[in-house]
């Protein structure tokens, strides 16, 4: 498939960069200060409570939310001063699956995957199109799915259709929000090793944002918690897991990890 | 002048609650000013959407046909029937063509359509886009790389625009049929009479009239449900509050619409 290849990144260089991120919403802060790399292949899960700012983070990173201050690079764009032309072209190398699956309830599943492909990617015959589409569904396992409507799918189905359809345009970068959240345990795991399976087939650097232990065990490479307003702690899954933090420590006791 | 300062807390409360309310006021003008000028900026360059906007406009007249055409026949009989008793007290019922033939035109048809459209189109865009918006999904279309408000909000426009006009003018048909069957009835004219009186009082600045005004109801009708349910916040009860606004907004739009037209196509005659 066809690539807006503007600039590429070694391992070694971050494809997101950001410092000293704030944001806040109505005089209130969320974010106070974020600093992060996020490097080529890697999958960073963000941890964090429940109105923390971890959502936020992935909206910034995607041009949905502007910084109040601070720097953010994507694939060496400046999301700051990024005008609306280039922002699309560098939106289509970025993957957003979100927490509801967000899929267009008006359209088959089909037409879900077909919407960004056609409007990213001009002149492709109707041939390429289904041949991307099926190909998409494979990867995801859910061919079966093609003609049904979102409300005929389960929620691990939407979370993987939803997936699926982020990676028809073959993005650098996946950013997932909350991947497992309101799913059974079976369907979390096979969530899980989707991820896993996207990073390593489509050497995707990714940012899980998560509050399942057992996702971010599963899928991260690099943990990092945000406590207020801040990336506290980072480093390996054993590494933030052996933190004293009390405000850290709840996370593990919850999910029975200690 | 406050004698106290607790009173003078109060005043100072009170006025920069009044600022803030001004604030907003203007604050939402400017919103609705800047979302006209993105319509103007991305509606009329490509990629067009030509399925979608035949798909719309599908939606928005085809569907809309079997409301108005009851309605355009209720209004056409009841108005014509109403009408009789004073113009028979002059002994000019054979007027009655000519003033329904006025009514309508001039103003029935664009104003019934759209009333009907705003209650109609009005709220189901409202609610359509109201409804994506808070579950994400233009969320979803905007990181994809793909432009919702020109396929979301642009399409929705041209359509109402564009089917306006031909709605009302159906409208009017089917009212003057109506109107036609009454006096028919009970006058016992002829269709080609009918037919002569309806077009003798109708002169051209009263079509241009009639189609302008279909014109503008159409691309308010659109611009103020698209508005209402592509800033719908607040979850559920957000989208309730965009659908019932779409239709509140839009009419009473509509009615200033109205008035503005008619007092100016007064000053042409």
């Amino acid at each position: 498939m066809e690539k807006k290849d503007i600039h590429t990144f070694s391992e070694k260089d971050p494809v997101i960069h950001i410092k000293g991120l704030e944001k806040s919403f109505a005089g209130v802060p969320v974010l106070k200060g974020i600093d992060m790399n996020l490097f080529k292949g890697e999958n960073l899960v963000v941890l964090g409570r429940s109105g923390s700012g971890k959502s936020v983070l992935i909206k910034i990173i995607s041009g949905l939310l502007r910084a109040d201050k601070g720097e953010v690079w994507v694939l060496g764009k400046d999301m700051n001063h990024i005008e609306q032309e280039e922002l699309s072209v560098l939106r289509s190398r970025i993957g957003f699956s979100f927490q509801n699956s967000a899929l267009y309830d008006s359209m088959t599943v089909s037409q879900n995957l077909e919407f960004p492909l056609v409007r990213n990617q001009k002149n492709l015959s109707r041939k390429e199109i289904d041949t991307a589409v099926t190909k998409v569904l494979e990867d995801v396992g859910l061919v079966q799915t093609r003609k049904q409507m979102p409300s005929e799918l389960s929620g691990g189905q939407k979370k993987r259709i939803g997936i699926a359809r982020t990676l028809i345009l073959n993005p650098e970068i996946m950013l997932y929000d909350e991947p497992t959240a309101g799913l059974d345990p079976i369907t979390c795991i096979e969530i899980n090793h989707l991820i896993n399976e996207v990073q390593s087939r489509f050497q995707t650097s990714s940012i899980i944002i998560t509050h399942d232990l057992t996702c971010a065990k599963e899928t991260g490479d690099r943990m990092a918690v945000i406590l207020d307003g801040k990336f506290e702690r980072e480093g390996s899954f054993e590494e933030v897991f052996e933190s004293d933090d009390e405000r850290i420590k709840p996370f593990f006791d919850y999910n029975f990890i200690r | 002048m406050p004698q106290n300062s607790k009173e003078l807390s109060d005043q100072t409360h009170s006025e920069v609650k009044k600022l803030s309310k001004l604030d907003h006021l203007f604050l939402e003008v400017y919103k609705v000013f800047q979302f006209l000028a993105r319509f103007f900026k991305e509606a009329f360059r490509p990629p067009y959407e030509w399925q979608e906007l035949i798909r719309q406009c599908y939606q928005v007249g085809v569907k809309s046909l079997l409301l108005i055409s009851l309605t355009g026949l209720i209004v056409g009989i009841i108005f014509t029937k109403q009408s009789r008793p004073s113009l028979s007290e002059f002994g000019a019922t054979s007027w009655l063509p000519s003033l329904i033939s006025i009514a309508i035109n001039r103003t029935l048809a664009p104003l019934l359509t759209a009333l009907i459209a705003a209650g109609k189109v009005g709220s189901s865009i409202g609610a359509e886009l109201s409804s994506m918006k808070v579950s994400e999904q233009i969320d979803a279309m905007e990181v994809s790389g793909t432009r919702p408000f020109k396929y979301l909000v642009c399409i929705r426009i041209l359509a109402t625009t564009l089917m306006m006009p031909l709605l009302s003018a159906y409208t009017a048909l089917i009212a003057l049929l109506g109107g036609f069957l009454n006096i028919y009835t009970n006058e016992g004219t002829s269709w080609n009479t009918f037919i002569e009186q309806v077009f003798e009082p109708i002169s051209f600045v009263d079509l241009i009239s009639s189609l302008s005004k279909a014109v503008l109801f159409g691309f308010t009708i659109g611009a103020v449900s698209c508005y209402q349910g592509y800033n719908a916040t607040k979850g559920t009860e957000g989208v309730g509050k965009a659908a019932n606004a779409s239709v509140v907004t839009g009419m009473f739009m509509v009615f200033i619409e109205e008035i503005l037209v008619v007092q100016i196509t007064g000053f042409f005659k």
